[in-house]
């Protein structure tokens, strides 16, 4: 199937590379997990798309931005939303070129077929991010964010692309792929994903890491923070997504807030509540929640953490 | 996904076995895994640089596809291999695929019904829609297991009027839900905008100028509707009235599914779509075995969830919950299952006869745990409270997700 193309595929994708993949995304500062790791091994190994599921923030994106950096290959990203289209996904016309084009030929004799083919050349096709994954040199990592929000339709398309790693432009013909890009799909699990979709993916489930890892991730996100005040943050952090909350905080919302320590000079958390509450806006995102995380909730958690 | 391994042809049988047991054992508890699964797995296994350290991890990612499968598969592992607490734990539709249909007895007072009416129906509802590895005949099933004999009789709903008054209203309010423009563009002669891509093409024989014009405009895609009716004791008064409501928006709106619950859930809208008013009551009656009982809101949503929902719901779906939330089993469990519910659907829209009276609160703890999944929560105990709804469900598809 996806040797379909009959191109030279890229070295990027043999087997060495991801033998040590973990260890490869630690010195680029991102922490994975045994699960994740092995997954991202294996998709690698295998060729086949990566679907990464797990709550806002647990550090889906920030993988694939993590594992260009270690292939040392482009990222390309496609963000999806409810209404994404192909001349959003996979091309479109240069259109005002096009009519330029058609303008200043206008004057030359030729034949209207002739026209044609010079302005549905790739010259005037812009790229989206699917077409331009595949027609690089060098394999990318293609990250399809939030798949979730794209519509039933779209996710249909995506199976298509991703089974045979080629489109089609009715002008132009059947573009086929010059390398296999290392495809990451994420999905917050706000609407189920098909079956059909699924099946196609290896999977992961990123949950929020443990205290233990979180205090590894500060400590390799924001080096210069103290060891006593990176604990502490990693256990008050734990305690307050164990409250009820509507948006429970992510990894990000937690290097956001350590640095906001630091930068306020906090060195520890049994500092005042009150000085503490004001520093919450970091990591609550809503009204409901900012309001239910009162100075008395705050003191008990910062108890706890300290 | 990879091509035909060369490595599978090489392992000697004897180790295939067990894996293919594996699978097999993911399967018996629900797994969707193919042969393209048992193929990738037996490549892996025998690649060079395979390391026996990892095979719990790299089997969970090759094989699990959701998070709920993801979770299981390390107890699932342990007892197949290491026969730690071997046992099935199947879920609910499972149980059911194991059971074939015919050995089910079929409870005397459907053999009398079956051989009065003298036709096919009944077990034509059952089927509709429903595979027959996917659960046969449902509703039989579930109901010789659990009988019920508390049957009331619908055939005195077939009061013309009402019947009619209840269809209009239901068209009224479907229609207004259906103004749900889809994204996408189309090829339309009175389209709002114009198509570029096929204005350019065309007008090239005349140097460019764009003489012919083509449009293009958003096609509106009608809404799904999906029904859940409570017929439970609670709601006995209302019943009657919802199930003429629903009947009236089977029979007109194409895009209908019908289900019926009370400590079960019934797919009813089969019985709904007969024309004759009286077959239909009949048809009903039948299936409303337990009509008047205790609700079971959560039980009967996880039979939708598990059976139904994979078919019956597309991204322009609105469920319309006919109930007044008196449930028997735990909050917990209602708000999981409208949590699983909300995943596929879109839109829920609660109708309620309580909130009619002025003073009601939905503070009942299954309403309370019911309330943040809602999108629309409106009074429905008279026909003017549901005629009263169609603007509110005219904006249904602006409010957030």
């Amino acid at each position: 199937m996806r040797q379909g193309g009959g191109q030279a595929l890229d070295p990027v994708t043999t087997v060495t590379t991801y033998s040590h993949i973990k260890s490869q995304l630690v010195v680029v500062g991102y922490l994975a997990d045994e699960d994740l790791a092995i997954a991202v091994e294996l998709a690698g190994k295998l060729g086949r798309p990566l679907l990464v599921e797990g709550a806002a923030g647990v550090g889906k994106t920030a993988l694939a931005i993590a594992l260009a950096e270690v292939l040392e290959t482009r990222l390309i990203r496609l963000q999806c939303y409810e209404g994404l289209d192909a001349s959003a996904a996979v091309y479109e016309w240069n259109y005002q070129r096009q009519l330029l084009s058609i303008k200043v030929m206008e004057g030359r004799a030729g034949d209207a077929a002739a026209i044609e083919r010079h302005i549905f050349s790739e010259e005037f096709l812009l790229a989206r991010p699917l077409l331009e994954a595949i027609r690089q040199e060098r394999s990318p990592v293609l990250l399809i964010d939030e798949i979730d929000r794209a519509d039933e339709e779209f996710e249909a398309y995506l199976l298509e692309v991703l089974s045979d790693f080629q489109i089609t432009v009715p002008e132009l013909g059947t573009i086929v792929a010059r390398s296999i890009p290392f495809v990451l799909l994420t999905s917050n699990g706000t609407r189920e994903l098909s079956d059909a979709l699924r099946r196609r993916c290896l999977y992961a489930y990123v949950d929020f890491p443990t205290p233990e890892r979180e205090v590894e991730i500060i400590a390799a996100r924001l080096p210069g923070i103290e060891r006593a005040l990176r604990e502490q943050i990693a256990r008050f952090v734990a305690a307050l997504r164990r409250e009820e909350l509507e948006k429970v905080p992510g990894v990000s919302e937690t290097l956001d807030w350590a640095a906001a320590l630091m930068s306020l000079g906090i060195s520890s958390l049994d500092v005042s509540p009150e000085e503490l509450h004001a520093t919450l806006s970091c990591l609550l995102k809503t009204e409901s929640d900012l309001k239910s995380a009162t100075t008395e909730v705050v003191a008990r958690l910062a108890g706890k953490a300290a | 996904m990879v091509p035909a391994n060369h490595n599978a042809k090489t392992v000697k049988r004897p180790f295939l076995l067990p894996i293919a047991g594996f699978i097999d054992h993911l399967r018996l508890n629900g797994f969707v895994v193919g042969l393209a699964e048992t193929t990738a797995v037996a490549d892996l296994l025998t690649s060079p640089e395979f390391d026996l350290v990892h095979a719990r991890r790299s089997l969970k990612v090759l094989l699990a596809s959701n998070r709920e499968e993801w979770d299981r598969f390390s107890a699932l592992y342990e007892s197949y291999w290491f026969g730690r607490g071997r046992q099935r734990q199947a879920p609910s539709q499972n149980l059911t695929r194991k059971i074939h249909p015919n050995t089910a007895p079929l409870p005397d007072a459907w053999k009398r019904h079956l051989g009065q009416t003298a036709n096919d129906r009944v077990p034509q509802i059952e089927s509709e829609g429903d595979k027959p590895e996917g659960g046969g005949a449902s509703g039989r099933l579930i109901a010789a297991q659990t009988p019920a004999h508390a049957r009331t009789d619908l055939r005195h709903m077939a009061d013309a009027r009402e019947i009619a008054e209840a269809e209009v209203l239901a068209y009224r309010l479907a229609r207004s839900m259906s103004t749900r423009l889809s994204r996408r563009w189309q090829l339309a002669h009175r389209g709002r905008r114009i198509d570029i891509r096929r204005s350019i093409r065309a007008n090239l024989g005349h140097g460019g100028t764009m003489i012919e014009l083509f449009r293009k405009a958003r096609p509106e895609r009608p809404v799904r509707i999906i029904a859940f009716v409570d017929v439970s004791g609670s709601m006995l008064h209302y019943s009657r009235f919802f199930l003429q409501f629903v009947k009236g928006l089977v029979g007109r709106w194409v895009d209908t599914d019908a289900y019926i619950f009370h400590t079960r859930l019934v797919r009813v809208t089969d019985a709904m779509r007969e024309k004759n008013a009286t077959k239909a009551m009949m048809q009903l009656s039948l299936l409303a075995e337990g009509f008047g009982g205790g609700t079971k809101l959560a039980d009967s949503l996880a039979v939708f969830n598990a059976r139904y929902a994979k078919r019956a719901v597309n991204s322009r779906t609105v469920a319309m919950v006919f109930s007044d939330g008196y449930d028997t089993g735990t909050p917990k469990a209602l708000a999981a299952e409208l949590c699983k519910l909300r995943k596929r659907v879109p839109r829920l829209v609660w109708l309620t006869p309580l909130l009619g009276s002025a003073n009601y609160r939905p503070v009942a703890a299954s309403m309370a745990a019911a309330m943040p999944f809602i999108n629309c929560f409106a009074a429905a105990n008279t026909i003017s409270a549901l005629a009263a709804m169609e603007t509110e469900l005219s904006h249904l598809w602006r409010t957030a997700r």
